[in-house]
């Protein structure tokens, strides 16, 4: 049996995307109690996910329901945008980058690379792990909705 | 105040665009990538370049050493505005000639610090 | 200057498909014409997809209607569900985790590493790649049911 990402993986990834939505949206956000992903039964209208590797494996997910897409982005990009169009997957994918990104620094030692963005959209579609690790789901709650961070990490050393 | 504002995500242009009005800063054109950026700054009149990284075609540190070697552009200074935030990427960028760093995410206020730094 | 992704970065992941399916599933799987993605409208039930990183990054994307799906995994796995068990959903993840790392060996020139998969399910989900990567798909047609590999890179 798989075993679930450890917490102290988990909390780079939080604290960046915690920074990313206070310093690029002006929006504070609230994370709630981590979450097994395999329990949890959660879809979403859009996600951006992005993979890591090098010393570490993993994958990062920002996974949203429509209309907190539409605002989030619409923070992002200083323009009100209310369709689910290009300009909105776009963002998704740039903000999951940035994400990533910035976590990174705070995994310096296992020397992470990051993929390159893809972003899912489908109504109600789910995000789930391999059978490697039990990805573990951080929901957040902000003014512009709620919204889920999803990571799995292993660790190769 | 002249601005070529350099990135391949048109959405990460868009943000850094509103941004800078925000700022004060409307007379910004935009690049796609290092050949785009090298170019419009042909043109001249340029007195800022904002600059990405990872880029396809040519990427901003080559830009940026293409920017530096050119007598005619050597003079205009460069910020970079990119997600790698290790210190030798940092490093291999001032040393490169560029005038500045910013790392993503950035607040409004921070690229607004770093561009007034340049005026003085 | 970067290396230019070509049609031969895509070939390596279209023979490990080929070689994964024959020894691993034990059925054939035919590549069809490869094409840019951006002129295919690909819609899916279920999609493994695992991330690439080094001196080319991308995504590849192994993707099935529910049919195939169910048909392959149970094939690979010698088991006999009819839906998208648990198990079928790990298995696609567990095809394109192999189907990577398969055809990273034949791509040393990019020095390769492959992050953990995820998988998507959902009916008619959509994968949109990064903008400034180049993207390519390949139909498959195996006797168990069509599918699709997708592979975006972008060198660095």
């Amino acid at each position: 049996m798989p075993s679930p990402v450890k917490v102290e993986h988990i909390n780079p990834f939080l604290s960046a995307t915690i920074e990313t939505f206070k310093s690029m949206l002006r929006t504070q956000i609230t994370p709630g109690k981590i979450i097994l992903i395999k329990g949890a039964k959660l879809s979403y209208d859009i996600s951006g996910i992005i993979g890591l590797s090098g010393g570490a494996r993993g994958t990062v997910t920002l996974s949203f329901p429509r209309i907190t897409a539409l605002k989030a982005v619409s923070e992002f990009i200083g323009e009100k945008v209310v369709t689910m169009d290009d300009t909105v997957k776009d963002a998704i994918g740039e903000l999951t980058n940035i994400v990533a990104g910035s976590a990174k620094k705070d995994l310096a030692q296992y020397k992470i690379n990051i993929s390159l963005p893809s972003v899912i959209t489908g109504e109600n579609h789910k995000v789930l792990g391999g059978k490697e690790v039990i990805p573990l789901v951080v929901p957040f709650s902000s003014p512009l909705g709620d919204f889920n961070l999803i990571v799995s990490f292993i660790s190769e050393t | 105040m002249k601005i070529l504002l350099v990135d391949d995500s048109s959405t990460m242009r868009r943000i850094q665009k509103n941004t800078l009005e925000k700022i004060g800063h409307t007379d910004v054109t935009e690049a796609e990538d290092g050949v785009d950026a090298i170019k419009k700054l042909a043109a001249g009149g340029f007195e800022l370049v904002l600059m990405d990284w990872n880029m396809p075609n040519m990427t901003g540190i080559e830009a940026l050493k293409k920017i530096k070697a050119d007598p005619a552009t050597k003079d205009i200074p460069v910020i970079m505005v990119t997600s790698e935030s290790e210190k030798t990427r940092i490093m291999e960028a001032i040393q490169s000639g560029a005038a500045n760093y910013v790392v993503k995410p950035f607040q409004p206020e921070t690229l607004a610090e770093k561009i007034s730094s340049i005026k003085k | 200057m970067a290396v230019g992704i070509r049609v031969e970065h895509v070939n390596p992941f279209v023979t490990s498909t080929m070689e994964t399916f024959a020894k691993m599933v034990g059925v054939e799987a035919k590549p069809g014409k490869l094409m840019l993605k951006k002129d295919a409208k690909l819609e899916y039930d279920i999609s493994g997809i695992i991330g690439l990183s080094g001196n080319a990054k991308g995504m590849v994307a192994m993707s099935f209607p529910k049919h195939t799906a169910v048909a392959v995994c149970n094939k690979f796995m010698s088991a006999d569900y009819n839906d998208l068990h648990r198990d079928i959903l790990d298995a696609v993840g567990e095809l394109v985790n192999i189907v990577a790392g398969y055809a990273k060996r034949d791509l040393t020139e990019f020095a390769i590493n492959i992050s953990l998969p995820s998988v998507i399910v959902g009916p008619n989900h959509q994968i949109i790649d990064a903008k400034d990567a180049v993207s390519f798909v390949v139909p498959f047609t195996c006797p168990l049911g069509p599918f699709h590999l997708a592979v975006s890179l972008k060198s660095t």
